[in-house]
């Protein structure tokens, strides 16, 4: 009885604190898990600090690489940490051909390497969600279109699709927006190869949310299907979907590294890491191995960062694998 | 069944048409080609004589059709770039993606398989921990980072092998081929490593587990228990039934081993096929790009068809969850 009475009270003294979203997300299962994975702990940390020294790269990088009047070209090929011999500067990770800072040169690199893996897997979570939960909610005809497109997308390798589309892509660009255009052209080509794997998860997932008692409760008091598929089934498919999205970055990240190196992705004004490991490679024969060495290990920390992160998430976020 | 596979059929076609819209339609609206076919000196009435005898007056689906036809005979058009027919470069470049390509095949499946049955057999012992972590490495490097590192270890640091190019070949008339000398098997090894890398340590891997769980099954207990050798128990009775699936997955990896050849030919400078495509996107050389959309498509989707049809015609119960559904 008087337990009934405390929880009752509607008193504004006697009512319990509620807890704040920081404290609850500290009180979570998954917060008890992260702090017992070293793996997930330590991939989280190098993910973020590389991400925000991407974020904050202006602010970081020593030399701004894109600005003519800060290169001298009498620094060129400086050894890391080593004064170069006409200037007496030093570099802490040495400089290229040019006279740029490799430091900065990988920062601003590491932002546009990370713009277009975020860009490009938003783009391909946008659409792949949008057209599972169609495919699953309606189903019928539209429901066959959409996975038999998917079906057939899936049985080239994305890399290749990312490339033709690309290609594609270039051919219907006038001529004179053709670098202008590039990152946005490799954001959608890149999306586009990727949208598969949402649209097959949420599709799954909707087929079975759809005909629980909630959806159905929603459709009786009159909502629209819109409604039903934004508010009412979309929050309860997102967690396959997030762990898709952070294995896909990783993925987004090597893809974009992939074609810029082949020269088909980031124009030269833009340089990604892929396109740093592509100028790095000139040099592997003259001995300048740091020009290759530092964007290709930063490639790789954080696409393994990344990678890991994700396959944690999946199993963290997976009750089935418990 | 039979409904099935035509329509299987009826998809594969559906799909190559409209691919063969694509690329048509790149051709007809990226730039004019009258433009890139006249010189400055034009009059109207070039351009129109020009125009009906490309048939370009003619309605666009007359003109697609047209454009199916030729690529059915392998007429692409002139490549802007080199002024030579598409079809006639493509010959030129097909045998070094095409060597580069089975030699990868080849060490991927011999390879990976030995490793596979190995790992499988001495699951605990050091050397098989060691070969796993180490493929685990080779799946997550990606391909042009296996290319530098190792032109970097063989060409660079131990000047054993070469960097570039496709060595000495020779001309066999209708193919050229570097498999008859020296300098063209050294210039093979680093490329056909590192495109054959990816699917070795998935045939690896994919040996590995059948074998582990085929090993598991009674039948080779009872071979065991027959007193069979160990050989023989190993790679009579477990490996063979190991094979189907790993059959079936190097089918579907073909198409990859010639995708993936871009990159690698990118990083070695592979006279190929792939290279080609890779320049003719730099240099938005229409055609060309045309052209391999075409060929890869005609390829991959030949290779899921003959591979679902072959399914259906391995599993009675694929049938039968067919025959249920319509």
């Amino acid at each position: 009885m008087a337990n009934l009475d405390t929880s009752t009270d509607t008193s504004p003294s006697a009512k319990p604190k509620e807890p704040g979203a920081i404290a609850r997300f500290r009180d979570s299962d998954f917060y008890w898990k992260f702090t017992r994975s070293p793996v997930a702990m330590v991939s989280f940390t190098v993910t973020l600090i590389l991400v925000l020294s991407a974020v904050f790269a202006p602010l970081i990088a020593p030399y701004d690489p894109f600005d003519p009047g800060s290169l001298n070209l009498m620094n060129g090929f400086s050894a890391p940490g080593v004064p170069n011999a006409f200037t007496g500067d030093e570099f802490f990770l040495g400089t290229d051909d040019q006279g740029r800072d490799v430091f900065s040169t990988i920062l601003y690199g590491m932002r546009i390497s990370l713009f277009v893996g975020f860009a490009a897997v938003m783009f391909a979570l946008i659409l792949g969600v949008t057209l599972g939960l169609i495919a699953g909610y309606i189903g019928g005809w539209t429901e066959t279109i959409i996975m038999r497109i998917a079906d057939i997308q899936l049985t080239f390798p994305s890399i290749l699709v990312a490339m033709l589309i690309f290609g594609v892509a270039k051919g219907f660009t006038p001529v004179e927006y053709r670098d202008q255009m590039a990152i946005w052209v490799l954001i959608v080509a890149i999306g586009l190869s990727d949208w598969v794997q949402f649209a097959r998860v949420v599709r799954g997932a909707t087929l079975v949310e759809r005909n629980k008692e909630y959806v159905q409760a929603a459709k009786l008091i009159g909502r629209r299907s819109p409604a039903i598929m934004l508010r009412h089934i979309l929050p309860n498919v997102l967690s396959p979907v997030l762990v898709i999205a952070t294995i896909s970055l990783a993925l987004a990240i090597i893809a974009e590294a992939t074609l810029s190196f082949l020269g088909v992705g980031a124009p030269p004004t833009q340089p990604s890491l892929g396109t740093l490991i592509r100028i790095g490679q000139g040099f592997l024969f003259s001995g300048e191995w740091w020009i290759l060495l530092f964007p290709a290990a930063t490639l790789l920390t954080l696409a393994l960062a990344v990678n890991l992160l994700g396959d944690w998430l999946r199993d963290a976020l997976n009750p089935r694998l418990k | 069944m039979l409904a099935y596979i035509i329509r299987r059929v009826a998809q594969s076609i559906l799909v190559l048409l409209v691919v063969g819209l694509v690329a048509f339609s790149m051709f007809r609206f990226v730039g004019d080609p009258i433009d890139n076919m006249l010189g400055q000196e034009r009059t109207q009435a070039d351009i129109d004589r020009l125009r009906t005898e490309l048939g370009l007056d003619q309605p666009f689906p007359v003109q697609y059709f047209k454009f199916l036809g030729g690529a059915a005979q392998g007429n692409f058009g002139v490549s802007y770039r080199q002024g030579r027919p598409v079809s006639t470069i493509i010959a030129e470049r097909a045998p070094a993606t095409l060597e580069l390509a089975a030699v990868s095949g080849f060490l991927a499946i011999s390879i990976g398989i030995a490793l596979g049955v190995f790992t499988a057999i001495r699951r605990d012992g050091w050397v098989s921990n060691v070969i796993m972590t180490v493929s685990l490495l080779g799946v997550s490097l990606p391909t042009f980072l296996i290319g530098i590192l190792l032109i970097y270890l063989f060409s660079v640091e131990l000047d054993l092998l070469p960097s570039f190019g496709r060595g000495e070949v020779v001309d066999l008339g209708w193919w050229t081929t570097g498999l008859l000398t020296s300098s063209g098997l050294k210039a093979l090894i680093l490329p056909s490593i590192t495109l054959g890398l990816y699917q070795m340590t998935l045939i690896m891997r994919l040996v590995r587990s059948e074998m582990l769980e085929v090993l598991r099954q009674d039948y080779i207990r009872f071979a065991r228990a027959r007193g069979l050798k160990e050989r023989t128990v190993n790679f009579r009775h477990a490996l063979k039934n190991t094979l189907v699936p790993v059959i079936t997955v190097t089918g579907l990896q073909l198409g990859a081993i010639i995708a993936f050849a871009i990159i690698t030919e990118t990083v070695f400078q592979w006279p190929g096929v792939g290279l080609l495509f890779i320049n003719a996107i730099q240099f938005v050389d229409i055609p060309v790009m045309a052209a391999y959309l075409m060929l890869i498509s005609v390829m991959f989707v030949g290779i899921n068809l003959i591979v679902d049809l072959l399914y259906f015609w391995v599993d009675p119960r694929l049938r039968a969850d067919r025959g249920g559904a319509h």
